[in-house]
């Protein structure tokens, strides 16, 4: 192999001074015990949070009026899950990176149609106990055209003393009565869940749904955790959290990213350039020449810069 | 019939002296270390295996007894708060020790690899912190899971990595992510021990003579 030129920023003079004897094995026992005590102390001392879950039925009774004009936002599609894009549905183009929407372009693999899903599927398997009133309005809403559908959802309104609608025959104040009743009884909680049979881990449905209405952001804005308080590294609580996210979370704060409706795609891709940089750092020539001219070094290796600077003095 | 030579090329035996070359025993248990080898900054390496270790034993504890144990016994609530601040040491351990080998410029002399691997273990340790925040079961990881959400799937990887999906994000969690940390992490002490710890910047005087 060719002989490359010295380069202090990645290649090392073999070491010839000397050696001290060092029990690794030792070393490593005794610092997992003084880790296994510090840790059992943080945790008697602070323990860790644990706020209960929010479910549709809690919602539902907490802020009742929240509930029903989120699930009438779904029927005219004035939500965030409605309006999402991918993966969930094909609502708008997602964020982009200057010409690329990846997000779009990764598809619709996990389809969630808010309307369908979260209010009208619900309701059709009411079947039992279904009132008249409801498969009346069931009814009605299937028969309809999409236009239809959407002028009913728009000129509904939810008022202090419920919800009313002007035009005659809108079904929509019936839908969503019936669908506050499921809500506050638990049925919609277990029906947004078992949406593929009697199994299922996954929560899509019901998360979304929640994160569509004001009282979830209302519960975290008392936890510090939303995203204009650094909330996406904070715990419930004042813990630590994921204190480690705080640089991803930093870009949120600044411009341009604060103001771009594009921030999430940016800040990951900004995220995973500087990972890159971290990680192929040993070949990056400037970058790694800054440990050496901060001269951090010497402090660390101080014992080391004493001991051989006393030892190659008389060399000079 | 085998003869001497075909001995030598089985991949047997070549991988045997591959790794009796590479690793002799006394550089995988080795009973000194050079003189420069005296800092505190030596102590977060070890510290943060010593925090990975914590943070395995708690996290099988969870796992004995399934992942909503901790909301109602009182013991699974403090193993819970034992995994979550063994979490905060490691990472504490973790980004103090990744500082500490960049003012050392710890990838000289060929132990890029050994900066690299440790990079990719702090990436999937960032991993294995998400999905178990979102593997909580409670309202925290409902807040995370749908705010982490729009940051994964502007990157397209929310097509097939749901946040909102616990029983994915829990394989994840308990089985993937912590695989990859540990078999990174030993792979990364082992090429520490195969290239020795590294030594200091030679200084003005040493590199003249040297
Ligand atoms: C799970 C996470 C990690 C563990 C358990 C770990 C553990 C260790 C240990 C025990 C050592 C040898 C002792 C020492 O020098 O402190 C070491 C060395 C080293 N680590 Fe890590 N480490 C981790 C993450 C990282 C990260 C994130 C980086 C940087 C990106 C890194 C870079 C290095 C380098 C360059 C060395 C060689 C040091 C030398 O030769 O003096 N490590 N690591």
């Amino acid at each position: 192999m060719a002989k490359r030129p010295f380069n202090p920023d990645r290649d090392v003079a073999e070491w010839h001074g000397g050696s001290q004897p060092y029990d690794l094995l030792r070393e490593g026992f005794v610092a997992l015990i003084a880790v296994a005590i510090l840790i059992t102390s943080l945790a008697l001392l602070f323990g860790s949070p644990d706020e209960k879950s929010v479910t549709i039925r809690s919602w539902a009774r907490a802020d009742a009026t929240d509930f029903v004009t989120t699930a009438l936002g779904e029927l005219s599609g004035a939500t965030t899950s409605a309006g999402y894009g991918a993966p969930y549905n094909h609502a708008s183009d997602g964020p982009a990176l200057g010409p690329l929407h990846i997000q779009r372009m990764a598809g619709v693999t996990i389809a969630v149609d808010s309307i369908q899903d979260f209010v009208i599927a619900p309701l059709d398997s009411l079947a039992a106990g279904r009132s008249a009133s409801l498969t009346a309005a069931l009814l009605r809403w299937h028969a309809a055209t999409s236009p239809q559908r959407l002028l009913w959802a728009n000129a509904t309104v939810v008022g202090a003393l419920g919800v009313s609608s002007a035009p005659a025959g809108d079904p929509v104040p019936e839908l969503l009565s019936s669908l506050s009743a499921m809500a506050t009884s638990g049925a919609l909680d277990q029906s947004l869940i078992a949406g593929r049979g009697f199994f299922s881990m996954d929560y899509t449905k019901p998360l979304l749904f929640i994160a569509d209405g004001n009282w979830f952001t209302t519960l975290a804005d008392r936890q510090n955790l939303l995203g204009t308080q650094w909330g996406m590294m904070n715990e419930t609580g004042s813990y630590p959290g994921q204190a480690w996210l705080w640089l991803y979370t930093f870009w949120y704060q600044i411009a341009p990213f604060n103001s771009s409706g594009n921030a999430d795609v940016l800040v990951f891709a900004t995220m995973i350039f500087l990972s890159g940089l971290l990680i192929f750092l040993p070949f990056l020539p400037g970058l790694r020449s800054l440990p050496r001219w901060s001269k951090v070094y010497r402090l660390i290796w101080r014992e080391h810069y004493r001991r051989t600077g006393e030892a190659s003095r008389p060399r000079i | 019939m085998t003869t001497q030579h075909d001995i030598s090329r089985q991949w047997t035996t070549r991988a045997r002296h591959g790794l009796l070359s590479a690793l002799p025993a006394d550089k995988l248990l080795p009973d000194g270390q050079p003189t420069y080898v005296a800092s505190w900054i030596y102590v977060f390496g070890v510290a943060t295996v010593s925090a990975l270790v914590m943070v395995i034993a708690t996290g099988c504890v969870l796992a004995i007894y399934g992942p909503t144990w901790w909301h109602v016994s009182s013991i699974g609530h403090f193993v819970n708060s034992l995994h979550l601040w063994s979490v905060e040491v490691f990472f504490f351990a973790m980004i103090v020790h990744l500082w500490g080998k960049f003012f050392m410029a710890a990838w000289r002399g060929g132990r890029a690899l050994t900066w690299m691997t440790g990079g990719v273990t702090f990436l999937t340790s960032i991993g294995a912190g998400l999905t178990g925040y979102v593997s909580q079961t409670n309202f925290d990881a409902q807040w995370i899971a749908t705010q982490a959400k729009d940051g994964i799937n502007s990157t397209g990887i929310g097509s097939v990595f749901n946040l909102l999906d616990l029983g994915q994000m829990l394989m994840w969690h308990i089985v993937l992510l912590p695989l990859a940390a540990v078999a990174l992490t030993g792979l990364h002490v082992l090429m520490v021990r195969v290239k020795g710890v590294v030594p200091p910047f030679a200084t003005e005087t040493e590199h003249h003579h040297g």
